[in-house]
């Protein structure tokens, strides 16, 4: 097989003495989705944020493309190519669509001051991708609504070439049409060969567009299973008894009686 | 109505605090008999402004960061201090007296102590997690308590010659010619962005305004240019002075008295510089940005790859400066330096921004709205005086008013979402 696109080996986090991550693998190659599944609180959200920079480990080792890579911050993860649409999707409220999209990475002219017109030309085009009927370009995304505000997340992260995509639990506010639209774009972005993190403590969301799941379960890794060769019914299991089924390959995490 | 205003671009909040700022003035003209509405007042209203606006300008994007900073008067008091000091006693031992360095360097001296006070200040808030309410507490009383140990709380005067134009008075005014051409200038600043501005979206074939909505802009701002340097060159010289000027240069003087008029005042000029120069930095750079995300969202904005411990520390180390700034015009303007000075100030300071529409709540507010905060405070404690209103009365209506006008802006932001 090919050299993983990203890979986090034996990661670990303590939180004031709770191991919130306990020396846990996971990898993601090129134009794969891995699930990451577990209950709220089995770490996987922490796993993600030491991946994308807002976490430092406490041990462990990501490698991107095989080389060792120092995450210190977001920027540095950005540099790499990681992209994160937070759970909270982590707008600035006050702000417009441009403003956040470019937060952190603004265009600016010849004087070095803001090329807001810039900003915003850019911003219309890439969310003609995504959203065709986003209009509402100058109010701040307070005023959107929760499908326009996700948008202007995921337009955020794509737009600087991502290579890795994080998507902590992208539908959990969503109504039924926006949650199909996040599903094509999970699809069409993986047909563009980026790699993406799908996080989710509902298994249905996920199993239909994740090519392997990875099933955490009180901060430790239960398994990991590519989606052909296990059953919902014994991720359910991997999820809620850490019971590692046949099919997939175990984790420290896994139960032993299993 | 509506959409003639929409059309026009302009903030219906800034409409707001000009409609009430004109009632304002209105108001105290009646009740004075026409004394508040002559050019003297209003000059006398503009110098009495210029301290506060220039501390709210920066106070405004610390309240835009979740932040507070309630030191500023008592900074003010001490690097007012420092400045008296220096010009008063230091340099005229190491220069010799009213040398033409001695304004520059107290100037520099004050920017340089504000700002550092600042930046520490800002630093054990950002760095450390000490909330600003705490360390801004203590440094109100830290820097009053050492406004008054520079001197052992004696008075320091006089002030530098070419210092005291910082303040204002007869000698601090630019005269009537050099006003004329600084609205000229002005004028064909605002010409040129608002055509550059249009020129910008046109190129990325956003919408514009349409020409008579553009033209209804251009004009209003450069009549107010216009209108208040007009204002400020009809406030005339007292004669006496007028005279002796007159003999100076060896003119005649003509038949009725010779009138000359004050022009713009130095500290006005400054404050409209520092608004100008903070409006750019908060709007226009990146710096600015990250002060208003961070407002909005700090856990998105630190994830946004945004350093914002090393912004916030920067916000303060501003606000520092600018009360340098504030020391210097505020000293100049009483030529002596007093460990009273800027007493109660941190709450004027707030109070106009707080007018002027920024949100305790973080996130929202403007330059320009806090510097008309500014001078609405100002008009109604002048116009209190000019009625003859005791001080103990003054300060009740300007509570009073302060609360009101928060209400009222809660109300109009209910309105709108």
């Amino acid at each position: 097989m090919s050299v993983p696109l990203v890979e986090m080996r034996d990661i670990s986090i303590a939180f004031g003495g709770i191991k919130a991550v306990d020396g846990v693998s996971v990898d993601l190659h090129a134009g794969e989705v891995v699930a990451l599944l577990g209950h709220n609180g089995a770490g996987k959200s922490t796993l993600i944020k030491i991946l994308s920079g807002a976490y430092p480990a406490d041990a462990g080792e990501i490698r991107v493309r095989g080389a060792a890579a120092r995450i210190a911050s977001p920027r540095d993860a950005k540099t790499y190519g990681i992209e994160t649409i937070y759970q909270t999707l982590a707008l600035a409220d006050n702000v417009d669509a441009a403003a956040n999209v470019f937060l952190g990475r603004e265009i600016v002219t010849r004087w070095g001051t803001l090329d807001d017109a810039a900003m915003e030309s850019q911003t219309r085009q890439v969310m003609a991708r995504l959203n065709p009927h986003f209009r509402r370009f100058k109010e701040p995304v307070r005023a959107l609504s929760g499908g326009q505000r996700q948008s202007v997340a995921i337009a955020r992260a794509i737009y600087f070439d991502a290579k890795i995509l994080i998507m902590d639990e992208p539908t959990a506010a969503l109504g039924p049409a926006e949650t199909k639209q996040v599903g094509e774009l999970v699809l069409e972005l993986k047909r563009q060969g980026i790699g993406i993190f799908l996080i989710s403590h509902d298994i249905h969301d996920v199993f239909d567009l994740a090519d392997r799941v990875s099933v955490m379960k009180n901060g430790r890794l239960v398994g990991t299973a590519r989606v052909e060769d296990v059953t919902k019914d014994e991720v359910l299991g991997m999820i809620i008894l850490g019971k590692c089924p046949p099919g997939a390959v175990p984790g420290p995490g896994a139960s032993a009686d299993a | 109505m509506t959409r003639q205003l929409r059309a026009l671009e302009i903030d219906p909040r800034l409409v707001g605090m000009l409609g009430a700022l004109a009632a304002i003035w209105i108001g105290f003209d009646l009740l004075s008999g026409g004394a508040f509405l002559t050019p003297r007042n209003l000059w006398n209203l503009s110098v009495q402004t210029a301290s506060i606006a220039v501390m709210a300008c920066g106070m405004v994007l610390i309240i835009v960061t979740r932040n507070i900073d309630l030191s500023v008067g008592a900074v003010l008091g001490f690097v007012g201090m420092l400045v008296g000091v220096l010009q008063a006693r230091l340099l005229p031992e190491l220069l010799g007296l009213e040398h033409p360095a001695t304004w520059l360097i107290a100037v520099a001296a004050a920017i340089v102590a504000g700002g550092a006070i600042g930046l520490f200040q800002g630093a054990l808030i950002a760095y450390l997690g000490i909330p600003s309410f705490i360390v801004t507490l203590g440094g109100l009383l830290v820097w009053r308590g050492a406004a008054w140990w520079v001197t052992q709380g004696q008075t320091v005067a006089p002030m530098d010659g070419a210092f005291r134009k910082l303040g204002g008075g007869i000698e601090g005014a630019i005269g009537a010619p050099l006003s004329w051409a600084i609205a000229a200038v002005g004028c064909a600043a605002i010409l040129a962005a608002l055509w550059f501005a249009r020129q910008r979206k046109l190129r990325f074939g956003f919408a514009v305004r349409p020409a008579w909505a553009e033209a209804t802009v251009a004009l209003l701002s450069c009549g107010a240019v216009v209108g208040a340097v007009a204002v400020a060159n009809a406030y005339y010289l007292p004669p006496r002075v007028a005279e002796r000027l007159a003999q100076a240069q060896g003119l005649a003087i003509p038949e009725g008295g010779l009138f000359i008029g004050h022009g713009l005042a130095v500290p006005v000029l400054v404050a409209i510089g520092v608004g100008l120069a903070m409006t750019v930095l908060a709007m226009r750079t990146r710096f600015g940005r990250y002060v208003f995300a961070i407002g909005g969202n700090p856990e998105a904005a630190e994830l946004s790859g945004v350093n914002t411990r090393r912004t916030l520390m920067k916000v303060f180390g501003l606000m520092g400066v600018l009360c340098g700034i504030a020391a210097c015009i505020s000293t100049a303007r009483l030529n002596a330096a007093t460990n009273a000075a800027g007493t109660l100030d941190e709450l004027y300071v707030i109070a106009a921004a707080v007018i002027g529409g920024t949100s305790l709540a973080g996130g929202l507010g403007t330059i320009a709205g806090a510097m008309l905060g500014a001078l609405v405070m100002q008009s109604l404690q002048s116009g209190m005086v000019l009625l003859g209103v005791d001080a103990p009365m003054q300060n009740i209506v300007v509570g009073l008013v302060l609360v009101f006008a928060v209400w009222v802006d809660t109300v109009y932001r209910r309105g709108i979402r």
